[in-house]
């Protein structure tokens, strides 16, 4: 699967795609390969507050739990609500398949975030 | 492919989910060649074996086999095992690969009270793969002339698969009908194929350690290391029924013994979650936020889409529908002990 140009992503596999001064927030394709069938997503509260870095919910599958991390700061103002009946969305679309959309804050502080290009190089190695 | 006992394995092959969903409801293989074997033969082989297991090795038929357990003095687990009865004074006892030399060494020092009987680690002489479900002997049928329809659960016979030389088991690690098949490890790729062209009709696939583990819990069979171990007796991991009090002596008898008298403080129950989240191995089982018992196994599982588990819990909570927390990562989320096991097949 080519990682989408259009989407920027974390060395903790996550990706986000800004729009305007909102952005939705999901794992890679290489996240969900290596968690297998995802069968469970913990999700964070409308309107709570998370910071670039932080740890904002988690993932499990089968055989394992991941947690996610947010690749910038901001309000939660979304949750997705196909993941609570349909959570192996993640795997069929791992990029379509958004977990959080936040209204991002002013804070300048982000966690270093790749093109698609460069996230492509880390996962192949 | 993951390190396991000292052996390359896969986790999957094509999904968990996939593999799980195919053993429910088809058929799938599986190699187990990482399982040991341990023989035991001689004069006194029958009471070699009843000193250290704890079911009456003298009832068994030749050609039958028996899950039971192999007992510290405690009444706790060396290793849980099935032991063959291969003729009158030969018997094979199939290990966890991450015991066999335990078991073996135990084995071999503990028989030697009893004389004329000697032990054998002999694994290296066997391959094992597992068939398992529905389609099982369907697909196994053409590639023996063993009968298949004759051999009940917990029998095996000796003849061939795909002309190897094999002994037939019918038994598994599954909660399905299926079929466990011993061949010198030189055949065992040839017997591997040879099973998956027969079960290309009926859509067999490989399976790997995930599905395996996803498919035991549903059954509640028990896993060593997580569910039992050296410090879990056979009457608190509710194995009770392996034990054949009737027995003259066994290792571990008089602990066992003086339990069943007491009375258990601790028993290992099914838990379903009924608050969301998954309840995983080490999670404690809680109660006024104090740790009260701790969850051996647990997970999401494919065929019954719930998260179940196995754990200890106190003895007074033991009872179908008495309702627990789980610790999950911090937050205590209610669970409900319910009967075991959770999946049985139809038969």
């Amino acid at each position: 699967m080519a990682y989408p140009t259009d989407l920027q992503y974390t060395k903790d596999h996550e990706w986000i795609r800004v729009t305007g001064d909102t952005a939705d927030i999901g794992i890679t394709d290489y996240a969900q390969r290596q968690l297998g069938d995802v069968v469970f997503v913990e999700l964070p509260e409308v309107g709570r507050t998370i910071t670039a870095g932080e740890s904002f919910g988690s993932i499990e599958s089968v055989k394992a739990v991941s947690e996610l991390f947010a690749p910038m700061a901001g309000e939660v103002v979304a949750v997705n609500p196909q993941l609570k009946d349909h959570p192996e969305s993640v795997n069929s679309a791992p990029h379509d398949t958004w977990m959080v959309k936040i209204r991002l804050n002013d804070s300048a502080a982000r966690e270093s975030l790749m093109d698609a290009a460069a996230y492509e190089t880390l996962v192949k190695e | 492919m993951v390190p396991y006992a000292g052996w390359d394995m896969p986790v999957e092959y094509s999904g968990i989910t996939a593999e799980h969903m195919a053993v429910r409801t088809r058929a799938g293989l599986f190699d187990v060649s990482h399982m040991g074997q341990i023989e035991v033969a001689g004069k006194n082989a029958v009471a070699a074996v009843d000193r250290v297991v704890c079911s009456d090795a003298s009832l068994l038929k030749v050609g039958q086999a028996k899950y039971t357990g192999l007992l510290t003095p405690g009444g706790t687990f060396v290793d849980d095992v099935l032991v063959y009865r291969m003729a009158p004074s030969h018997f094979m006892l199939v290990a966890n690969a991450s015991n066999v030399k335990k078991d073996y060494a135990w084995i071999a020092e503990q028989i030697k009270v009893v004389g004329d009987a000697a032990a054998v680690d002999s694994s290296s002489r066997y391959a094992l793969l597992a068939l398992q479900g529905p389609a099982s002997r369907e697909v196994l049928q053409p590639l023996t002339g063993v009968e298949l329809g004759d051999l009940r659960p917990y029998w095996f016979a000796n003849g061939e698969v795909a002309n190897a030389r094999a002994t037939i088991s019918r038994t598994g690690y599954s909660g399905e009908d299926g079929f466990e098949i011993f061949v010198p490890p030189n055949m065992a790729e040839r017997v591997w194929q040879a099973i998956l062209e027969s079960g290309r009709a009926a859509d067999v696939i490989p399976c790997g350690l995930g599905a395996r583990d996803t498919l035991r819990l549903e059954a509640a069979m028990r896993l060593y290391g997580n569910d039992i171990d050296e410090s879990t007796t056979v009457l608190e991991s509710g194995l009770e029924w392996t034990v054949s009090w009737d027995k003259q002596d066994f290792i571990g008898r008089d602990s066992l013994v003086e339990e069943r008298e007491r009375g258990l403080t601790r028993t290992l129950v099914g838990l379903e979650m009924t608050d969301r989240g998954i309840a995983r191995h080490g999670y404690p089982v809680v109660s006024d936020q104090r740790q009260i018992g701790v969850v051996t196994s647990g997970t999401q599982t494919p065929y019954l889409k719930k998260a179940i588990a196995l754990a200890y819990v106190p003895a007074a909570l033991a009872a179908p529908g008495s309702e627990v927390e789980v610790d999950i990562r911090g937050r205590a989320s209610r669970a409900r002990v319910v009967p075991l096991p959770f999946y049985k097949r139809s038969r």
